[in-house]
């Protein structure tokens, strides 16, 4: 049985909403003064006996609530879970960017996180200082980086500019400089956001694939954070889903998938009218959405060319100015990845083509004459400002829709696997 | 098989103490690769480069010897203005310099240190040893001056408590560093302290013997010095290099207890804030 390397027990975050100011100032003495007297913080979530004000809750949020697991040497764990799930803040708290409210982790060896690449490159130094400096922030020694530099600026391939200050780099060299230190970052665990999502995707595997190949051979235990399902399928073996804060499955990539899925499915029965996991005023509130067809029947999958429509309904709390509505409807793949954004903004008819009848009318139709997104499961993401304020935002799956599988070529094939997320129309001459 | 007891970090809620002096030792390197990123960064793409360091004392002295020593005319315990004004400056400088470059820290560093974790004093040591590479080469600039009015004219008397310079420096440094960090700590949250450090540092000025001698001040207003660490080893210094100026050991020693007690208290702040900053910057 190989060891645990990384314990987490009954980690508890809680956050402070809103701004600092004079009221913090008066909060701030409150609890000194309580703390002072040995009693309860009055301003917090956790360890209460009494009940818990209103205030309280209104003002404070508990971003981890009560999580506690367990990793083995050598194994390679995604941690996946909706936006504002609880991901970045346990990942913050394994990287010791900031502390925990409440629990404890307890880690077995050396533990390094790369959160961003790059972190401390300065502009004024070259490629090889900055290497030195970025490889000394991550925690490497200097005849680890001696050893290394070398292949780090192999690696990199961009050895004729490595004694160039980094300012003269174009992005590109900038990233893959940064890319090169990181993968050859040296440590018994490693924790990696999702900034191997950025830079060129030919780069971006080949840093994977060093990674991959270090866990593999030399037992390093990786922990992978991401809402990219399909990056952390490839890199890792086990998972855990975070929802709200707290562990809702953990077990093998492949179950951690399916629940993942079916959740999704889940909140989409419940109505979007109803619906509480939103934020924004309320000016406009999104009431319901609908995907019809050419014939008008509401339906839940189309086919890659189809003439569809997708009608977002609302409703006004308040009398506003059809010159300051702006509605926005992204559409997601399953794996996370924005595939487009469509706005009211885009189009500068938009308020001379919708009077105010359109406001109580109370819906608002896109329409497609195609599609073009390749066969997968799809969801939308709905976000409205009224005034430049936000008025509501449905972060996830407002609908899920899927597109099915069809010879958009009429070449006799549907679509292969990995062939992009697009049709594209084109002619061969 | 598991020991419950061999763990080699527990990251526990903010509030516990703890002084990693090992891990601090861990990032060594680091702190070089600042110290040279700082001094190499001031003057880079300028044609004097380090130079610059030296011509800022030398444009002060210039304007104090004309403003407080012509029209003025503050007396300098019959020392020659420049090299009086010169000593001040310089080893005032030092302290003021740390104390600013220390004062805003977790401000100006919370882009980095959002992202990775190392122990975070690395970042004020570093400065105070980038002040002491600025500090050495505008020594070379006072002894130039120094010596010249040693071999040339009669007011330079030198003596044995020469011996304390290199002691002051570091007292210097340790009360900036202090203050530094509790400022530091305090303007995470509230950022209202951040104003008061540019003219604090200058008024500190004002109530430190830098542009006049101690001798001059009444004795109502000596209370003022005596808790002010800075005072006495400032004189001190100006005794040591021209033999002009008052040296009691009881207020260098209340001096040089505020220095320690400030240090503890900066050192248990940051401490304290360093773990959970991030959630207030």
């Amino acid at each position: 049985m190989s060891k645990t390397v990384i314990k987490v027990e009954n980690l508890f975050k809680e956050y402070h909403l809103g701004n600092i100011g004079y009221g913090t100032l008066r909060e701030d003495l409150s609890t000194w003064w309580a703390k002072v007297r040995g009693k309860e913080d009055p301003n917090s979530l956790i360890g209460h006996t009494k009940t818990i004000t209103n205030k309280i809750l209104e003002s404070h949020f508990l971003a981890l609530n009560d999580v506690s697991f367990e990793i083995k040497e050598g194994e390679a764990v995604g941690i996946v879970g909706k936006n504002g799930a609880g991901k970045s803040t346990l990942l913050k708290l394994l990287s010791r960017i900031t502390y925990p409210t409440s629990g404890s982790i307890k880690v077995r060896g050396r533990i390094s996180s790369l959160l961003e690449v790059g972190t401390g490159f300065h502009p004024e130094l070259t490629g090889r200082e900055n290497i030195y400096l970025n490889g000394a922030i991550l925690g490497m020694k200097k005849y680890e980086i001696d050893k290394k530099i070398d292949e780090i600026i192999d690696f990199s391939g961009i050895e004729k500019f490595i004694d160039t200050p980094v300012k003269r780099y174009s992005s590109g060299m900038y990233v893959r400089l940064a890319f090169a230190v990181a993968a050859h970052l040296e440590s018994d665990i490693l924790i990696l956001d999702e900034v191997l999502a950025v830079g060129d995707a030919e780069f971006q595997k080949k840093c994977l694939g060093k990674m991959d190949d270090v866990t593999r051979n030399q037992g390093r235990t990786i922990l992978f954070v991401s809402h990219n399902m399909s990056a952390v399928q490839n890199l890792c073996s086990k998972g855990i889903l975070l929802e709200k804060g707290a562990i809702q499955t953990q077990g093998s990539i492949d179950e951690i998938f399916e629940t993942y899925n079916l959740n999704t499915h889940h909140q989409q029965c419940i109505k979007l009218d109803e619906r509480i996991d939103r934020t924004g005023n309320g000016q406009l509130k999104f009431t319901n959405i609908q995907l019809i067809n050419a014939n008008n029947q509401i339906i839940n999958s189309v086919l890659p060319n189809e003439k569809i429509t997708i009608r977002v309904h609302f409703r006004i709390n308040k009398v506003i100015n059809i010159n300051n509505v702006k509605i926005n409807i992204c559409i997601d793949n399953f794996y996370g990845a924005r595939i487009a954004v469509i706005s009211t903004d885009n189009d500068v008819n938009f308020t001379t083509n919708f009077n105010n009848d359109f406001i109580s009318r109370g819906y608002i139709d896109f329409t497609f004459p195609k599609i073009n997104i390749i066969p997968g499961n799809y969801t939308i993401v709905l976000y409205s400002t009224v005034n430049n304020e936000l008025s509501d935002w449905i972060k996830n799956d407002a609908l899920t829709f899927s597109i099915n599988e069809f010879d958009y070529y009429e070449s006799g094939k549907t679509s292969a696997n990995g062939h992009g997320y697009i049709f594209l129309d084109y002619k061969i001459k | 098989m598991d020991n419950d007891e061999k763990w080699d970090l527990i990251i526990k809620p903010a509030g516990s103490l703890n002084f990693n002096l090992k891990e601090l030792l861990h990032y060594k390197f680091l702190m070089y690769l600042f110290v040279k990123r700082d001094f190499v960064t001031y003057y880079k793409q300028t044609i004097l480069g380090p130079l610059w360091y030296i011509i800022q004392p030398l444009l002060t002295t210039l304007v104090f010897t004309v403003i407080f020593g012509n029209i003025a005319k503050i007396p300098t315990d019959g020392i020659p203005t420049t090299v009086f004004y010169l000593i001040g400056i310089t080893f005032w400088g030092l302290f003021s310099e740390s104390m600013s470059s220390t004062s805003n820290i977790f401000v100006t560093n919370a882009q980095i240190f959002g992202k990775v974790y190392f122990p975070r004093l690395t970042v004020p040591i570093a400065r105070i040893t980038s002040n002491y590479i600025k500090f050495f080469i505008q020594l070379v600039l006072f002894f130039g001056f120094y010596f010249y009015f040693l071999f040339f004219t009669q007011y330079m008397k030198p003596n044995l408590y020469l011996l304390f310079v290199p002691l002051i420096c570091i007292q210097f440094s340790i009360i900036a560093f202090g203050i530094g960090i509790i400022i530091s700590s305090l303007t995470t949250k509230y950022r209202d302290l951040q104003f008061v450090v540019t003219f604090g540092v200058q008024l500190w000025m004002y109530a430190t013997p830098v542009i006049y001698p101690l001798s001059n001040i009444p004795s109502k207003w000596l209370w003022v010095f005596i808790i002010n660490p800075i005072a006495y080893p400032m004189e001190l210094l100006k005794y040591a290099f021209t033999g002009q100026g008052i040296v009691n050991f009881t207020y260098l020693g209340i001096s040089f207890g505020t220095s320690i007690l400030l240090l503890i208290v900066g050192l248990f702040n940051f401490n304290k804030v360093e773990k959970d900053f991030m959630d207030r910057v």
